[in-house]
């Protein structure tokens, strides 16, 4: 009774799909269709960073096809650490990456909080809030460009209007101390509302009865906002300083349409410069060093950083 | 069914032939890659009448200023055939020699009987040779240009303004001889007030991403006494690129910048020094030669609105200018190399010449411009040709790029950041420039 059971079953079971392709199993057929991705994952991610790593080793100049490469050890490696005008660089990033960051976690978390509150008109104000992000780098980075303009620019205008400064002394691009401020304003503005959306769902993830408690035990609007909200959002601030962080680590388009890295080298940060080495220098290998250095800091911070953001999520 | 099956392979017979019949007429035609400007599209205009003597049809491949460098560089790092014909540079002929980008026309010239002693000297060590000054010829000279400067003559002709001037700085106001004397002028036309709008006075070369302030720079360095390097002594540069004179070329430079472009300039080149000057912003404006053309035609600042003048002279006298301007080489890469070399026969043709001076290119050639009408043939072509006479160009090395990169970082740093001293900028120079030498193994 048992084995008939057991029979009836085995026939009710389709076929796997596999054992109609004569030879070939599940298994090589999930390799089938998978293969075509790991391949292009292959050829455009993996063979050319294992190639950067190579070339960093190396003199090659992709200028000078007909050159003899060299092998030079770890030379491009202290070339470039003990340079100082990388270093100056790095600080430039870290500048960038600092301020950036913590106006657009203030100002995005400020601007989700209050569109949480649902006022009348919230889904207007949302969908304005997220135009600068809807637009495309060339086109903010030009527009913001003749919006600096001292002699034109609205930028100018306004603010001569609001202090008395001649617009034409408010030269946003051309003078050093404005000029970083010029790129972290640009940014901010333009991602800003990404940090918001992000800082929205945590907070539209927090659920209405713990605050209907809070109310219960007469807590303050402060202290559900110090207890519950800022808490319970945390991980998701996380999250949007770790994208941000990561992507304005790498910032180039937008330094390189308001100001090129200018005036002298204000404003060069690290991706400027490794396009400068790369194509402008063509220092191949000596760039593929400074990449691979690059991508190791980006990589080791975010992995430290996971770690932290992982202990917040488990309290 | 019979006679539509007939219909339908006539119709492919005939659609196949025709299409076989386009490829091989256009299968000679060649590709010549230049930047996208005006003298391009003179040569555009010029061009048709190779076609017609020799039924090659032309294809051009212009890329803007901003990317031309780039664009054609990489055709020609990867070896690309896309270019027969590549005007380039004159600063790549080094790079390009020595990595066989372009063919050495030196039997080409034997043969065709082209000599380079019938082209302005300065033309031939600028965009010809590799070695320079010696007879290895990778080019044919293209388009001469040089930097030098136009004015406002309106302005300066207005009796109240000569007036004021003469008093303020005793001597009359026209185009300066001196470095100084364009100093006093630009000080004088700075943020006043001319048929109700605030003017400036000078635009000058200040860009930072390509080569713009070194031209500029270097327009002034090279008056004051900037030597690249010990005319005995190869590549040594110490006391010559940071020599006392040349920290004061550069010093002056800062201060015109300072004193006397209009707000905002800190990243111009030639396309911006154009705007500044046609919108009427500027009463002196440092460009290529090339703008010329363009401007004289234009409704608002040419006809008699606009002056030339030269490059003028440094303290000690001493009146150089930068050179611009490119030569044309056949592209070793290329299929169609005979084709390509005719063209390059074709162009050296005197009455070829002739014709591309008067489309808007500036022509190399003895004849053209020594003959004696041609100071009188425009307005500008007397300040053209004393420039000619004077000019110096940036390094042709094969690594002219890190070069120049170094001198783009270490001018913007001074000139417009404000950072160091005009000595700092120079002994970072000679660092930078020892450093590419020696990694090409030649210090």
């Amino acid at each position: 009774m048992l084995n008939r059971t057991a029979d009836n079953v085995a026939r009710a079971t389709p076929e796997p799909l596999a054992r109609k392709v004569r030879g070939i199993s599940d298994k090589g057929l999930a390799w089938l269709f998978i293969s075509p991705t790991i391949l292009l994952l292959l050829a455009i991610n993996i063979f050319p960073l294992f190639w950067a790593i190579y070339l960093s080793f190396t003199n090659f100049r992709a200028n000078r096809p007909n050159e003899v490469v060299k092998n030079l050890g770890f030379a491009n490696y202290r070339r470039i650490l003990g340079d100082q005008d990388i270093w100056i660089a790095m600080q430039t990033t870290a500048h960038f990456v600092f301020w950036t960051i913590l106006l657009q976690t203030l100002i995005g978390f400020t601007l989700a909080w209050l569109i949480d509150r649902k006022f009348r008109g919230h889904a207007f104000w949302t969908t304005l809030i997220l135009v600068p992000m809807m637009l495309s780098p060339a086109v903010v980075g030009n527009f913001w460009r003749f919006l600096y303009e001292p002699q034109i620019g609205l930028f100018s205008y306004v603010i001569s209007f609001v202090s008395g400064i001649p617009p034409t002394s408010i030269q946003m691009l051309s003078n050093v101390s404005l000029a970083p401020w010029s790129i972290i304003i640009v940014d901010t503005w333009m991602w800003t509302p990404y940090v918001m959306l992000i800082c929205l769902a945590g907070l539209r993830s927090i659920p209405e009865y713990i605050y209907e408690a809070a109310e219960v035990d007469r807590a303050s609007n402060w202290r559900q906002f110090w207890s519950i909200t800022l808490p319970m959002a945390l991980p998701f601030i996380m999250l949007a300083v770790l994208f941000r962080g990561i992507e304005n680590f790498k910032m180039f388009d937008m330094v390189n349409l308001l100001t090129g890295g200018g005036p002298g080298s204000t404003t060069e940060v690290a991706s400027i410069t490794l396009k400068r080495q790369a194509f402008e220098s063509w220092r191949t290998g000596y760039s593929s060093a400074f990449a691979i250095i690059l991508f190791v800091a980006v990589f080791g911070l975010a992995n430290i950083y996971v770690k932290a953001l992982n202990k917040v999520k488990q309290r | 069914m019979k006679s539509s099956l007939k219909l339908a392979l006539g119709l492919t017979s005939a659609i196949t032939a025709s299409t076989a019949a386009s490829n091989a007429a256009h299968a000679e035609d060649l590709t010549l890659c230049w930047a996208a400007w005006d003298p391009a599209n003179a040569l555009v205009e010029l061009s048709k009448d190779f076609t017609k003597e020799t039924g090659i049809g032309m294809k051009f491949e212009f890329v803007p200023w901003t990317n031309y460098a780039d664009r054609f560089l990489n055709e020609l790092n990867s070896h690309g055939k896309l270019c027969d014909l590549i005007i380039g540079d004159s600063q790549w002929i080094g790079g390009a020699a020595e990595n066989g980008h372009y063919v050495k026309l030196n039997d080409f010239f034997d043969k065709e009987k082209i000599s380079m002693d019938d082209f302005v000297p300065a033309t031939v060590v600028g965009y010809s040779e590799w070695p320079k000054n010696t007879p290895n010829y990778w080019a044919l000279p293209a388009m001469g240009d040089v930097v030098g400067w136009t004015y406002r003559k309106d302005w300066f002709s207005k009796p109240e303004l000569q007036k004021e001037f003469k008093e303020k700085y005793g001597w009359d106001l026209g185009p300066p001889a001196t470095f100084d004397q364009l100093k006093q002028i630009a000080e004088f036309f700075q943020k006043r007030q001319i048929d109700g709008k605030t003017v400036y006075g000078a635009s000058i070369y200040t860009e930072r991403g390509s080569e713009g302030i070194t031209m500029g720079a270097m327009d002034v360095l090279y008056s004051y006494g900037f030597q690249y390097e010990n005319p005995k002594k190869p590549y040594e540069m110490e006391g010559f690129v940071n020599s006392e004179k040349s920290a004061k070329g550069l010093e002056f430079y800062k201060a015109l910048y300072d004193c006397c472009t209009p707000p905002g300039a800190s990243n111009s080149y030639m396309g911006e020094g154009v705007d500044a000057f046609k919108s009427g912003q500027v009463a002196m404006h440092m460009n290529f030669a090339f703008t010329w053309p363009g401007l004289q035609k234009d409704e608002n600042v040419g006809g008699d609105k606009i002056g030339y003048f030269v490059n003028p002279k440094g303290p000690d006298g001493d009146q150089f200018a930068q050179l611009g301007g490119q030569g044309i080489s056949v592209v070793s890469y290329s299929d169609k190399q005979e084709s390509a070399l005719k063209y390059i026969k074709w162009f050296a043709n005197k009455d070829v010449q002739a014709k591309w001076w008067s489309l808007g290119g500036y022509s190399c050639l003895n004849a053209v411009v020594k003959d004696p009408k041609f100071p009188s043939s425009q307005p500008y072509a007397q300040a053209f040709l004393d420039s000619m006479a004077i000019v110096k160009d940036f390094w042709a090395e094969p690594s002219y790029a890190p070069l120049l990169q170094a001198s783009q970082k270490r001018f913007h740093d001074y000139v417009v950041a404000g950072q160091g001293s005009a000595k700092d900028a120079l002994d970072g120079l000679v660092k930078d420039w020892t450093q590419v030498f020696q990694d090409d193994g030649k210090m």
